[in-house]
């Protein structure tokens, strides 16, 4: 494995024993994995709903560019970093 | 419902379902407790399919099917067929001896997420000595390739002790040929069976130091590729772990009879009394059963818990081990280094691990245990 920050055209999917799904108990998005519960916040969720292993992280921060109004280059290395963490911890695969 | 819950409580995130107490094996540290449950005891089918229900309900978002061994039910995967159906996280822990690929064939078509084997060693004499079941080993290794055959997410467990630690890399070698995604490095915990066996158990302080070196270098090593979750055992920490994340705060325990349990070893503390899912609702014991009380929150702390400044990190440590090593469930745990009792303990640890013992007590209904 390299160090450091995913290529623009990698992409990525959530591993295959990683779910994404909504909680009406907390009324929020939850990340299930085997002993472990994240509670991804409103940003990470969006990250996450459009990692569907067809879209390229460019694609996708393209689009999330266009959603929240910021730079591409801002968006795009924010969303690398909180990836890079979530592969590191084998929850994306990249 | 009139179950209000305290103020502030947060529903659980997980239940971990004890289906039975069988098992094939004799591992001397099972963390089941020393009076086992019978079989004619065990809740039916239709009582864990409603357990099931309920704790959806109130926001557990994971449940864990485990043992004894849960693949003796044979309505295993009609239960994790409910569980999914539910929206639930389903993970199965087991010693795997039962498994063959048509069960878990059946397992994952039910809905299973993630299996959990544990080995007792790298290689069969030692592992098969210590679990107390010949051909145990050989066994594992066959069920798990089905699993990852069949597709599923496996974990290793590897529960290591004075006895195989000096096996940790090959244990670390055979989760990547398994291809397990994650290794789970657990040191005993000393509960239990774990408690009547710490002499023949528990690591020098020497081997702890090599064990903890050799799994950060495989975390570097093997990033991206295993995850490696590290449990240590507190007798030589500074400060304890925070027990379940603090006592009744994010996790539940039920029994083969429906006992429920903040923790799995909450039974050897004396005078608490449990509460029972065929008599009242899995939310209302949550929220109001006295054990779940009892040492919940900051409320039941003494000194120096008290006024310690992580009081809300590590939640005074682990309750079970208050009693076993002070006398008293409601002290500080003594693994804490500002505990009065630490020393001693410390002192017993290192006596115990460098005295050598190698007999252990086998895990069986009804066995002796010395004083
Ligand atoms: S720890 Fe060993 S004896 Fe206890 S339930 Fe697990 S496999 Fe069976
Ligand atoms: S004194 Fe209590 S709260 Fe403070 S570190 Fe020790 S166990 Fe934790």
């Amino acid at each position: 494995m390299t160090e450091g920050t995913l290529a623009p055209d990698c992409r990525p999917r959530l591993a295959p024993h990683v779910r994404l799904r909504f909680d009406a108990v907390r009324a929020r998005q939850v990340l299930l994995a085997p002993e472990r519960v994240l509670m991804p916040d409103e940003t990470a969720v969006a990250v996450l709903q459009l990692c569907d292993g067809e879209r390229s992280l460019a694609a996708i921060a393209a689009e999330l560019a266009v959603r929240y109004q910021a730079p591409p280059a801002v968006v795009a290395a924010d969303i690398a970093e909180m990836l890079q963490d979530l592969v590191d911890k084998g929850l994306v695969l990249a | 419902m009139n179950a209000s819950p305290p103020e502030g409580l947060a529903p659980p995130l997980a239940v971990l379902l004890e289906l039975t107490h069988r098992c094939p094996l004799r591992c001397p540290y099972c963390s089941n407790p020393l009076e086992l449950e019978r079989a004619r005891g065990e809740l039916a089918t239709g009582q864990w399919t409603r357990v099931l229900d309920e704790a959806a309900a109130m926001g557990v978002l994971q449940v864990h099917f485990s043992g004894g061994e849960p693949t003796a039910r044979t309505d295993l995967e009609a239960l994790v067929a409910h569980a999914a159906g539910r929206g639930l996280y389903t993970n199965l822990i087991t010693s795997a001896v039962l498994l063959d690929r048509a069960r878990i064939a059946a397992l994952a078509a039910a809905g299973l997420d993630h299996v959990q084997i544990s080995f007792q060693d790298s290689e069969a004499a030692g592992a098969d000595r210590i679990g107390g079941y010949p051909g145990g080993h050989a066994k594992k290794l066959a069920a798990a390739r089905e699993v990852k055959a069949a597709g599923l997410a496996l974990t290793l467990n590897a529960v290591m002790h004075r006895q195989n630690l000096h096996h940790l890399p090959e244990m670390i070698e055979l989760a990547l040929d398994l291809g397990a995604g994650r290794l789970e490095v657990a040191h005993v915990q000393y509960y239990g069976w774990g408690l009547a066996n710490r002499a023949a158990l528990i690591p020098t302080r020497t081997q702890l130091e090599a064990a903890t070196a050799t799994v950060e270098a495989a975390r570097v090593r093997h990033k991206g590729r295993l995850v490696i979750d590290y449990v240590v055992p507190d007798y030589y920490a500074r400060r304890p772990k925070a027990c379940m994340g603090g006592w009744a705060r994010q996790f539940l325990n039920i029994s083969p009879s429906g006992k429920v349990l903040p923790c799995h070893a909450a039974e050897s503390i004396p005078g608490l009394s449990f509460e029972n899912v065929a008599q009242r609702p899995l939310a209302a014991i949550w929220a109001q059963s006295e054990a779940f009380q009892r040492f919940r929150g900051t409320g039941w702390m003494p000194e120096p818990c008290r006024s310690c400044a992580r009081a809300e990190i590590d939640w005074g440590g682990c309750r079970c081990q208050a009693f076993a090593l002070a006398g008293d469930a409601a002290l500080t745990d003594p693994a804490c280094a500002l505990s009065p009792h630490h020393g001693a303990v410390l002192a017993l640890a290192e006596a115990e691990s460098e005295a050598g013992r190698e007999a252990f007590v086998y895990r069986q209904i009804g066995a002796r245990i010395p004083a």
